[in-house]
């Protein structure tokens, strides 16, 4: 395998681009895997390669219905960063973005990681005083932010409305400056390739169709390119988590799978060189500019469940009113493409990644619309988890069984209604 | 666009109604063991195909909906009132 570097991008380019060899190999399941990964997205291709590179487990197999980063993997808004207040997700999402700091170099691919800040604008002293709180606990446990006055955030994001009859006038701003963007496809290709090179087999159109168990274990998949045994296995099929569960005749899980739509428009000159978040009370809009000039946003999702990839129009009307009231001058800019995902939506918005009633079946799952950022981070626990069979501390609340013991993670204090959780 | 046959109003865009969530869930009685409740409250069976669901006119007659569909294609297959004393005192009328 070839090592991507400055020097062989200049020899290719004199060579007519022919040197290159193929990312990652195509091959024929094997009858027998140590650790089979169901869903080839960005959480089971990470799981893999640190499977791979921090356990030395290598008779690995992810099984994957569609194509690599088809699924949620490839249709995110890319936003990436640790501000989060509750125990738990703050070190977890936390070690995710130093993992992502690193990550071009430690894939040897460009992930196009872009620490650009994150901007949560802020509409009330009530609104401050709460990112006070959580800006301070994330500083105080050793992640970075900052609360920018409105003098402060006019000379970085020039461009906002700051009139004050705004449908939500802004006051200020809190800022993750660590925070940023990377390239989602990159990200899938990446972990793909670097697992590939330390033995993965990395198995595209196969989808899983049947659960085999004796008693409390998995013995093999079912899948459309044979049948496949395993010692382990692990799920990390985003939206379609229930399904595989059912398959394994697990009975109900706390999710509903609810679909998220994402924009991008005609590429324009730049514009924004952060990530902004307008959200507090009415609205919810995020949006950051591609390195190509599309401007990617999205905001709500669509309130009703649905394993349909597709969206509905109120929400598209819905983001387009945040968009201009919040950037007036992306009135007459056209939008170019808009589709939409399908995701786990959990009881208090947070994830699993636990052991589950089978003895060897463990669960990645219940990412909501926040899980890219997490893709690393949960790779690396994930991965554990499955070579040692015990969580590491770092995750070992992110169990199906809290909602009977009572420890939830809400984050966004909404209580257990999927629809609610963001 | 989804659009639902409200059985008061007529076809309407779902942008007039909200989301109730799961209509096949049942709360059990107030004093039932707490795994009972942990059930009702936490766990879905979450199906991708025919599920009864609610849905709220919120934005036109106020009435609770109970509406079949599918969530995979999103075809709307029955709308009936929730309330059950409205539902049959409707059925009685046709
Ligand atoms: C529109 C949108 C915007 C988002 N924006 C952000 C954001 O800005 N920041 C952020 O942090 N998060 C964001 N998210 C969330 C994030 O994308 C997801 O949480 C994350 O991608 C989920 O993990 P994954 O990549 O492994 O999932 P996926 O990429 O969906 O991977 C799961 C894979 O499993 C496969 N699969 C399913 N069933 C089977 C089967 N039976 N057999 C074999 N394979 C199967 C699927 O084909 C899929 O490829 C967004 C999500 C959406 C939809
Ligand atoms: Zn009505």
């Amino acid at each position: 395998m070839t090592r991507y570097s400055a020097w062989s991008v200049f020899k290719n380019g004199l060579t007519g681009q022919r040197g290159w060899e193929r990312a990652w190999r195509d091959p024929e399941p094997k009858a027998h895997y140590d650790v089979v990964i169901v869903g080839g997205g960005l959480h089971g291709l990470a799981t893999a390669y640190y499977l791979a590179k921090n356990h030395g487990v290598r008779n690995v197999a992810v099984l994957e219905k569609g194509w690599l980063g088809g699924g949620n993997g490839g249709r995110n808004t890319t936003i990436v960063r640790s501000n989060y207040f509750m125990p738990g997700n703050r070190d977890f999402y936390e070690h995710s973005l130093t993992l992502w700091e690193n990550l071009s170099h430690e894939l040897n691919y460009n992930v196009m990681f872009s620490q650009r800040a994150h901007i949560s604008l802020l509409h009330s002293p009530g609104a401050r005083d709460a990112a006070a709180r959580r800006y301070n606990t994330m500083r105080l446990t050793g992640s970075d932010g900052e609360l920018w006055d409105l003098a402060r955030l006019k000379r970085e994001v020039p461009h906002l409305n700051y009139a004050p009859d705004a449908r939500f006038p802004i006051i200020g701003a809190a800022v993750q400056p660590r925070a940023g963007t990377a390239r989602h496809d990159a990200v899938a290709w990446g972990y793909a390739r670097a697992a590939d090179q330390l033995g993965v087999d990395i198995l595209q159109n196969c989808e899983v169709t049947g659960v085999r168990r004796d008693g409390g274990r998995v013995t093999a998949l079912e899948t459309s390119r044979g049948e496949v045994r395993a010692d382990k296995v692990g799920f990390a099929v985003a939206g379609n988590t229930s399904r595989l569960w059912q398959m394994a005749d697990l009975g109900g899980l706390p999710i509903e799978s609810h679909k998220l739509q994402a924009f991008v428009s005609e590429p324009l000159k730049p514009l924004l060189d952060q990530v902004v978040v307008f959200g507090v009370g009415g609205a919810h809009f995020y949006i950051s500019q591609s390195d190509k000039g599309g401007m990617v946003f999205g905001g709500d999702i669509d309130w009703y469940k649905s394993y349909a990839q597709r969206g509905n129009l109120p929400i598209v009307q819905d983001t387009a009113e945040a968009a201009t009231s919040i950037l007036p001058c992306l009135g007459r800019v056209r939008l170019l493409r808009h589709w939409s995902g399908v995701m786990d939506m959990s009881m208090d918005g947070s994830p699993f990644i636990c052991k589950t009633p089978l003895s060897n079946l463990y669960l990645n799952a219940g990412w909501n619309y926040g899980g890219f950022k997490a893709s690393p981070g949960s790779g690396w626990y994930f991965a554990d988890l499955i070579a040692n069979d015990r969580p590491d501390d770092t995750i070992a609340h992110f169990t199906l069984n809290r909602f009977e013991r009572g420890v939830i993670i809400d984050e966004r204090g909404a209580g257990p209604d999927p629809k609610l959780h963001g | 666009m989804l659009r639902i046959n409200c059985p008061f109003c007529g076809e309407r865009d779902h942008s007039e109604f909200t989301y109730g969530g799961d209509a096949s869930i049942r709360y059990p009685a107030l004093d039932a063991p707490a795994e009972v409740w942990h059930d009702a409250v936490f766990l879905r069976d979450n199906v991708r195909g025919l599920q009864r669901e609610t849905w709220h006119h919120v934005s036109g007659c106020r009435q609770w909906l109970v509406v079949e569909r599918d969530t995979l294609t999103h075809e709307i297959v029955s709308v009936t009132a929730a309330h059950p004393g409205v539902a049959a005192a409707l059925e009685g009328e046709q």
